[in-house]
């Protein structure tokens, strides 16, 4: 099992121009690691992370996009690996990370912590997918994560980390909106 | 008004809203199949190189596609049921109104009495749409025949002008072109 925030500086470590979209636990972490103007906080609806990402990757081919999701998010909007297996975008990645629990919600058990997302991703014609345990096998996937033609998915096997509710309110703010916008040249 | 014109007055034509549409500048549909848009509108859409139509597996994805597309200045109609709408609400809620993101959405009333405004129908989903979106603050539009689409362009257009989301509701059952 692996400890979430240091997933994240590892996989921080290698962040060039990429968008981030993250959500709930992980990207109150992730704001802490790597606050910066090219991060898309999903906010509005939960699971809609990967769709959110879905349109920025179709909106920005030029970019590589990066969606940190989380495991109960996921099962909220599993049709969305069906729809990204369908359009296909070459410039999109998803990863989630998988702890079984509602970790923003108390930590109650997702329905069930032993889903195969990955499984769900390759039956959703997501071909190149993996599954990482440990801190180094998620070291040797993370070029692969940013660059391999895509769709990629992975699926990373995490520690709980603190249970929520944890602040949104700096990372939803419209400020970081206009942010983003500003970085990416859209009026 | 001759007897063809009168007898057509009253319909609307998917071809009428398909102009109006592509007036407007959309290139991303997003869509789930709904009967009373499928002839008239999806299908010519999904035939009209136009457009990038993309089909999705339940109605509130079409929140974050669109959302996303934004960031592109990338214009996209969601094409749904009012059934889906009404499945969507908590993301119409969060991504559109409370982002106040230019988010189009196309909402067929299936079942809706022609000439009926919305409110008066006997189906209950029908008959609620309207104040939701009011309660909600999106503005609104009914098309029922051909005459009502001009208005369709220009309220696509006010909608990313102030960047907010805005309906257009289809009480007619679209024709095919």
């Amino acid at each position: 099992m692996i400890n979430r925030r240091k997933a994240l500086e590892l996989l921080a470590s290698h962040i060039t121009d990429e968008i981030v979209v993250s959500t709930y636990s992980t990207a109150s972490d992730w704001i802490e690691i790597f606050d910066r103007p090219l991060n898309y906080f999903s906010s509005g609806a939960m699971g809609l992370a990967s769709s959110h990402g879905l349109g920025l990757a179709l909106a920005r081919p030029e970019r590589r996009v990066l969606v940190l999701d989380g495991d109960g998010s996921l099962l909220m909007n599993l049709g969305t690996l069906v729809t990204t297996g369908i359009v296909a975008p070459r410039n999109f990645s998803h990863l989630v990370f998988r702890n079984g629990s509602y970790e923003a919600n108390g930590g109650h058990p997702i329905p069930s912590p032993d889903a195969d997302f990955e499984g769900h991703a390759r039956a959703a014609n997501i071909h190149k997918t993996f599954t990482v345990s440990d801190l180094a096998s998620f070291e040797k996937k993370i070029d692969y994560f940013l660059h391999e033609e895509g769709p990629v998915f992975g699926c990373i096997a995490i520690e709980q980390g603190p249970l929520g509710p944890r602040s949104y309110k700096e990372m939803y703010k419209g400020e970081r909106r206009q942010a983003l916008r500003a970085a990416l040249g859209v009026g | 008004m001759n007897d063809e014109s009168a007898a057509r007055a009253g319909v609307l034509h998917g071809a009428a809203v398909i102009e109006q549409i592509k007036k407007a500048g959309i290139e991303y549909v997003l869509s789930v199949p709904d009967l009373h848009t499928s002839k008239g509108l999806l299908y010519p859409i999904a035939n009209d190189p136009a457009f990038k139509l993309i089909r999705v597996c339940k109605e509130d994805e079409c929140l974050g596609i669109a959302a996303g597309l934004s960031y592109g200045n990338k214009r996209a109609l969601i094409l749904v049921q009012y059934t889906g709408f009404l499945y969507a609400l908590n993301a119409i809620r969060g991504v559109a109104c409370e982002q106040k993101l230019p988010i189009a959405l196309m909402v067929g009333l299936l079942g809706k009495e022609a000439g009926l405004p919305p409110q008066e129908s006997k189906r209950f989903g029908v008959r609620i749409i309207e104040p939701i979106l009011d309660v909600m603050g999106i503005t609104r539009t009914c098309i029922e025949t051909d005459a009502d689409t001009p208005r369709i362009a220009p309220a696509i257009d006010e909608a990313w002008r102030i960047s907010r989301p805005m309906a257009i509701l289809i009480g007619g059952r679209p024709e095919a072109p």
